[in-house]
C-alpha cells in the first residue's frame, strides 16, 4: 500500500484512496499521541529539513512536532537570517542543503508552484506547506481529519468555506478534498474576493450572502482575511467586513441549527469571526491543530516508504 | 484474502479439530502458569494474532468466569524495520489497562524470523515497564530465527524451508496450511 505519488504537492495530484490511505493511518498515530511516550521510532533514520520562506506558527510547530514524533532528525531553516539575503537561489539553497544528505523537503513559500519547481529537479520527497495562493494540502487533510471525527464521513455532509477564497491557499486545497470524497461545498464571501469563474471549474455553488450558507451548512469553514495579501482595496474597512461577512453570536442564533465552526488560524478576532464565537462550544478550531500533528505524522511516514523505491 | 484453491504446494498442517484442541491446551498452560491472572496482561499482536487470541482468552473465559483478564491488542506497524518495503495499514492498539510491573503473554499466529516479536517488544516498552515478557505462538517454524528470540508456549513445532509461508485460515474452514510462496 503506498500514496500514489512520491511527493505532496497539492491534494489536486490526490486519488480519493491516497486521501482514505491518509486519514485512516492518522487515526492509529492520533492514538500514539495518546500514550505515556508520544514516540515511535519509524523514521529514525531519515533527515527533514524544514523550509520555511514565509512566517508560520502553527503549520512549522505541527510538522516540527510530527518529525519528532516519528524519530526522524530535523533541520529548521527560515529564509530571514540566510543567505536568501545574499541573493542565493532556490534551487542553490536546496541543493546545497540536500548535499549533505538529506532525505525529506517540507516547505513554504511565498510564490505559487515553488515546491512544483523544486520536485523537477530534486530526488528528495517534498511536502508542501503552503505555496503562496494555490495549496495547502495538510490543512485540508487535516481539516477532513476533524470533520470526519465529528460528523462521522465526509460523503453528503455540506460544507461552507466563507471568507478571502481568492487569496486562500487553504481554500483551494480544501475544495479539492471535499469534492473529491463526495461532500457537498458552498464558497460565501464579497465577490471581490471569490473568484469569478470559479464555479465553471469545480462543482460547487457560491453564494454572496454568508446567512444563507449557514443556513445551509453543517460545518462552517471560515477563513482569515489576509491582510498582508491586500495591495488593493477589495473592501472598504475591516469593521464593514465585519458588519457584512463576520461571522457573529448573533448571526449564529438567527440560525435555527448547531453547525460546527472552524478556521485554520491565525484569527483576526472581530474581524471575519466574533471572539465569542471562537471560543464558543461549536468551535473545533483546537481539535484541528491537534489533529494536526497525526495528520502530518502520516503523510511523512506514508511518503518516507518511498526511499528505497525510489533509489 | 488468499483463496486455498490458489496456492501452490499445500500442505495441511492443522485440520479444524485439532487447531481447535491445541488452542485449548495453549489455553490450559497459561492458566496453570498464570492463575488468577491478577498481575497479567494477555496481549494479542495486530493483525493475525488476534484471532488466536481472542479464541484463547474466550476459552479462559469460559473455563473460569469469575476471571477479570486484561485483555489487549497491539500494533506494531511503526515499529517494523521492513515497512519502507511494503507499508503495513496500521490497526487498532487497544491497551486498556497499564503494563507496569505488570507480566505480559504476547500472543501471535505464526514464529518465523523473529522480527515480529522484536517490534512487538518495541512498541510494548513504549507502553511501560512490563516485569515480564512470555510469548505464546500457535506455529513455530524451526531453525529459521534471523534474531534470538524464543516462543514460551507453542502449538506445534514444524520444519519449513524459506520458500514456503504458513498461514491460518480462520473462517468457515478453519485450518493452517504450509504452502510454496513462488
Amino acid at each position: 500500500m503506498h500514496l500514489s505519488s512520491k511527493h505532496l504537492l497539492g491534494i489536486r495530484d490526490l486519488l480519493p484512496e491516497d486521501i482514505q490511505l491518509i486519514l485512516d493511518t492518522a487515526k492509529q498515530f492520533k492514538e500514539v499521541l495518546q500514550r505515556p511516550i508520544k514516540k515511535v521510532p519509524s523514521l529514525r533514520d531519515i533527515t527533514i529539513v524544514n523550509l520555511f520562506y514565509e512566517n508560520s506558527t502553527r503549520t512549522r510547530i505541527s510538522f516540527e512536532l510530527a518529525e519528532k514524533r516519528l524519530s526522524a532528525d530535523t533541520i529548521n531553516f527560515s529564509a530571514s537570517g540566510s543567505s536568501v539575503s545574499k541573493g542565493e537561489t532556490l534551487l542553490d539553497t536546496v541543493n546545497n542543503i540536500l548535499s549533505m544528505k538529506v532525505d525529506m523537503v517540507v516547505m513554504r513559500h511565498s510564490a505559487t508552484g515553488a515546491p512544483h519547481f523544486l520536485s523537477q529537479h530534486i530526488p528528495a520527497a517534498i511536502v508542501n506547506a503552503g505555496d503562496g495562493i494555490n495549496e495547502h494540502p495538510t490543512q485540508a487533510l487535516l481539516d477532513a481529519l476533524s470533520i470526519t471525527e465529528k460528523l462521522g464521513t465526509l460523503k453528503g455532509k455540506k460544507i461552507a468555506i466563507i471568507g478571502d477564497i481568492m487569496h486562500s491557499r487553504v481554500a483551494l486545497s480544501n475544495i479539492y478534498l471535499l469534492t473529491k470524497m463526495g461532500a457537498e461545498v458552498t464558497l460565501a464571501g464579497p465577490p471581490t474576493l471569490i473568484p469569478k469563474h470559479i464555479k465553471e471549474s469545480f462543482p460547487i455553488n457560491v453564494t454572496y450572502n454568508v446567512k444563507e450558507a449557514l443556513e445551509w451548512c453543517d460545518v462552517a469553514n471560515v477563513l482569515r482575511i489576509q491582510l498582508e495579501r491586500q495591495n488593493q482595496v477589495l473592501f472598504s474597512s475591516l469593521r464593514e467586513y465585519n458588519q457584512a461577512y463576520g461571522i457573529t453570536k448573533q448571526l449564529l442564533q438567527s440560525i435555527q441549527k448547531d453547525i460546527l465552526i472552524m478556521h485554520p488560524g491565525p484569527i483576526n478576532r472581530g474581524v471575519e469571526i466574533d471572539s465569542d464565537v471562537a471560543d464558543s462550544g461549536q468551535s473545533i478550531i483546537l481539535d484541528q491543530v491537534e489533529n494536526g500533528v497525526a495528520v502530518r505524522m502520516a503523510v511523512l511516514y506514508l511518503l518516507s516508504g518511498r526511499k528505497e523505491a525510489s533509489a | 484474502m488468499q483463496d486455498l484453491n490458489n496456492m501452490k504446494g499445500v500442505t495441511t498442517i492443522m485440520e479444524e479439530k485439532q487447531l481447535t484442541l491445541t488452542l485449548k491446551r495453549l489455553a490450559h498452560e497459561l492458566i496453570e502458569n498464570h492463575y488468577p491472572f491478577t498481575d497479567t496482561c494477555i496481549i494479542g499482536i495486530q493483525p493475525r494474532g488476534i484471532a488466536i487470541s481472542d479464541f484463547i482468552t474466550q476459552y479462559i473465559k469460559e473455563m473460569h468466569p469469575e476471571l477479570k483478564l486484561n485483555y489487549g491488542k497491539l500494533d506494531i506497524t511503526f515499529y517494523r524495520d521492513d515497512f519502507r518495503g511494503q507499508i503495513h495499514i496500521p490497526s487498532i492498539t487497544e491497551l486498556p489497562f497499564s503494563i507496569e510491573n505488570k507480566k505480559v503473554i504476547l500472543i501471535d499466529d505464526v514464529l518465523y524470523t523473529g522480527r515480529t516479536i522484536r517490534a512487538a517488544m518495541d512498541a510494548l516498552l513504549d507502553h511501560g515497564r512490563a516485569v515480564k515478557v512470555e510469548l505464546c505462538i500457535l506455529v513455530d517454524r524451526k531453525f529459521s530465527r534471523e534474531l534470538p528470540i524464543q516462543p514460551d508456549y507453542v502449538g506445534k513445532s514444524i520444519d519449513s524451508i524459506v520458500t514456503q509461508k504458513v498461514k491460518v485460515f480462520w473462517g468457515e474452514d478453519k485450518r493452517v496450511v504450509l504452502y510454496d510462496s513462488i
